[in-house]
């Protein structure tokens, strides 16, 4: 089998502010035609790992190549070849969606003849060709993504990073994105994905990367990341009452299980031989008074990979980006 | 070719600008309200010798109209984040600069052109057309490098309005825009020779009145200096912004 050609090579790829390590020695490889998820809470070096890939900042230590230009050298060569949908969709408020489609164009050198019709097909590809002439100022947050995206690519990249694309839209919109996105691996192109959304990156990605605190824990494909968990039990119980303040009690009262999670209403047992887990956790209902609604043992999701190897909970990959954060930001 | 891309660059990026920005309300109340304002005033107050005020009152238009202009195509860009997207082009920081520097250019052009043709007519102005189009041309670049040198040290519109009142209106009184430089201080006088307005200002006198020929060669190259004294420190701190 042919090896692989590599889009993107980052060899301890490091970037400081300040006394802040944003992104420690990261080292990876994105293949030609994957889509390479970053998969990280907010403030996991996500989107600072993506400047510096664009030559938005310098990185502190390190080195990367893009489709073989080495930065920060080969960057103005490289930029021919890619593009780029930041984390803000970041386009001309006061054009019109075609407007923005044709500046991008000119920018690129798109040849003239060639603009018009690459705009239009775009704006079709989109759902967006009825409001090409409205101004983007007026679109929603989903449309202005999607226009983001089409502006990205109008200079037919071969290179595509997507910085957190869902975040923010309502499911409609989430999901019209992200089978947009599907429909441009069909195509061809590199898509470096950056996302906080464990469903998202199963979903779209062939591999994964877990960044946190600025350091990669993981990279596999998604099935592969599941299989990291699927030999340790998971047991997930429902309680009839709130258990949230006792999951102390429960913790100590179950021997060799490596995490005890409170997801909503639910307390997740990794690990731990399951009939003792089940003798203690009744036992502790009884003692306590609630009752048990339910008792499943569950396959492992991306999710409870995740958990296993970051040892963050889910909420914190739930919160947003916060609001008002500008040029460079970071992720 | 390469330097091709970059000038294509400049002049899409400058052309951008124009439809996007200039009528933006800081550009319209710095860049037009507030000099035709003062002509206004200036006018009013002394209807027989306005003649004599036309010089100051262009390099005033010049001033402000390129300033407030690159004010806001820098810093409106900034906040939304679209300046960086600009920078994501095959193009290099520099080009990015010389487009915004060119909008400011172009936006000061227009309204300078309009406060001049109305002056030439309205007074019946015989200038050396020539000469006049040469200290505009060198001196809207200028300001508009000086804007965006101003710019691009903050984020915010109405900072960037702020930080460029104080050269701005120290300019206006120092430079012969309103009281001859002759009639400073002697200590204002060198001052006044350290700012690019009393050259702009004495170049433009010299072209509509026909005074001073030699002297306008020697305006149009001190302009040419304080040119790159702007513009490059500018790029730096572009080029840092985003390092």
């Amino acid at each position: 089998m042919p090896e692989k050609k590599a889009a993107i090579i980052a060899e301890e790829l490091t970037k400081r502010y300040g006394d802040l390590l944003a992104v420690d020695h990261i080292s990876f490889q994105v293949n030609e035609g994957e889509i390479f998820g970053f998969l990280g809470p907010n403030g996991s070096g996500k989107t600072s790992t993506i400047r510096m890939l664009v030559g938005l900042s310098r990185p502190s230590q390190g080195s990367a190549s893009v489709l073989g230009y080495h930065l920060p050298g080969g960057l103005s060569r490289a930029r021919r070849y890619v593009g780029v949908v930041p984390d803000v969709s970041n386009l001309y408020e006061e054009l019109s969606a075609r407007d923005n489609l044709l500046f991008m164009a000119r920018l690129y050198g798109v040849p003239r003849a060639e603009q018009n019709s690459r705009a239009d097909r775009l704006l079709k590809d989109f759902g967006l060709y009825e409001r090409k002439d409205d101004l983007f100022g007026t679109f929603s947050r989903g449309m202005k993504r999607a226009l983001t995206i089409a502006a990205a690519l109008m200079h037919e990249p071969r290179l595509l990073f997507l910085d957190e694309p869902t975040a923010g839209l309502d499911a409609a919109a989430a999901r019209s994105l992200r089978s947009l996105i599907s429909g441009l691996r069909e195509k061809g192109l590199t898509i470096f994905l950056t996302t906080h959304y464990l469903a998202e990156a199963d979903m779209l990605c062939d591999r994964i990367a877990i960044l946190v605190r600025g350091r990669i824990v993981s990279i596999d494909n998604p099935e592969g990341l599941k299989r990291q968990v699927r030999g340790q039990s998971l047991i997930e119980f429902s309680f009839q009452g709130d258990v949230s303040g006792l999951l102390a009690d429960i913790q100590s009262r179950i021997k060799g299980a490596e995490q005890v999670v409170l997801d909503g209403g639910r307390i997740r047992i990794y690990g731990g031989d399951p009939p003792r887990v089940f003798d203690a956790v009744f036992q502790f209902s009884r003692d306590c008074g609630i009752g048990i609604e339910s008792a499943n043992t569950v396959r492992p999701s991306l999710e409870d990979a995740f958990l296993r190897i970051t040892g963050l909970s889910p909420q914190a990959m739930a919160s947003e980006k916060g609001a008002g954060r500008g040029q460079g930001g970071r992720g | 070719m390469m330097w091709r891309d970059q000038m294509r660059g400049i002049y899409h990026i400058a052309l951008k600008d124009m439809k996007t920005y200039y009528l933006k309300p800081p550009a319209i109340s710095w860049g037009m309200v507030f000099p035709l304002a003062w002509t206004l005033a200036f006018y009013l107050r002394n209807p027989g010798d306005f003649a004599e005020l036309v010089p100051g009152l262009l390099a005033m238009t010049i001033v402000f109209s390129t300033t407030a202009a690159e004010a806001v195509v820098i810093n409106f860009e900034l906040r939304l984040g679209t300046l960086e997207r600009l920078l994501l082009a095959p193009l290099t920081v520099t080009s990015v600069l010389l487009g915004k520097v060119l909008g400011g250019f172009l936006f000061g052009l227009i309204m300078t052109g309009i406060v001049a043709a109305g002056s030439i007519i309205y007074l019946g102005l015989q200038p050396d057309i020539s000469g006049m189009a040469l200290i505009s041309l060198i001196s809207l670049l200028v300001f508009s490098a000086m804007g965006a040198f101003f710019s691009v040290s903050v984020r915010e519109v109405f900072e960037a309005q702020t930080l460029l009142n104080l050269p701005r209106f120290l300019m206006v009184f120092l430079c012969g825009v309103v009281y001859p430089v002759s009639a400073l201080p002697e200590g204002l006088q060198s001052l006044a020779r350290l700012l690019p307005l009393t050259y702009t200002v004495q170049g433009l006198k010299a072209s509509i009145f026909q005074s001073e020929g030699p002297a306008l060669l020697r305006d149009f190259l001190v302009l040419s200096f304080f040119l790159i004294l702007f513009l490059l420190p500018a790029i730096r701190l572009l080029q840092r912004r985003f390092s």
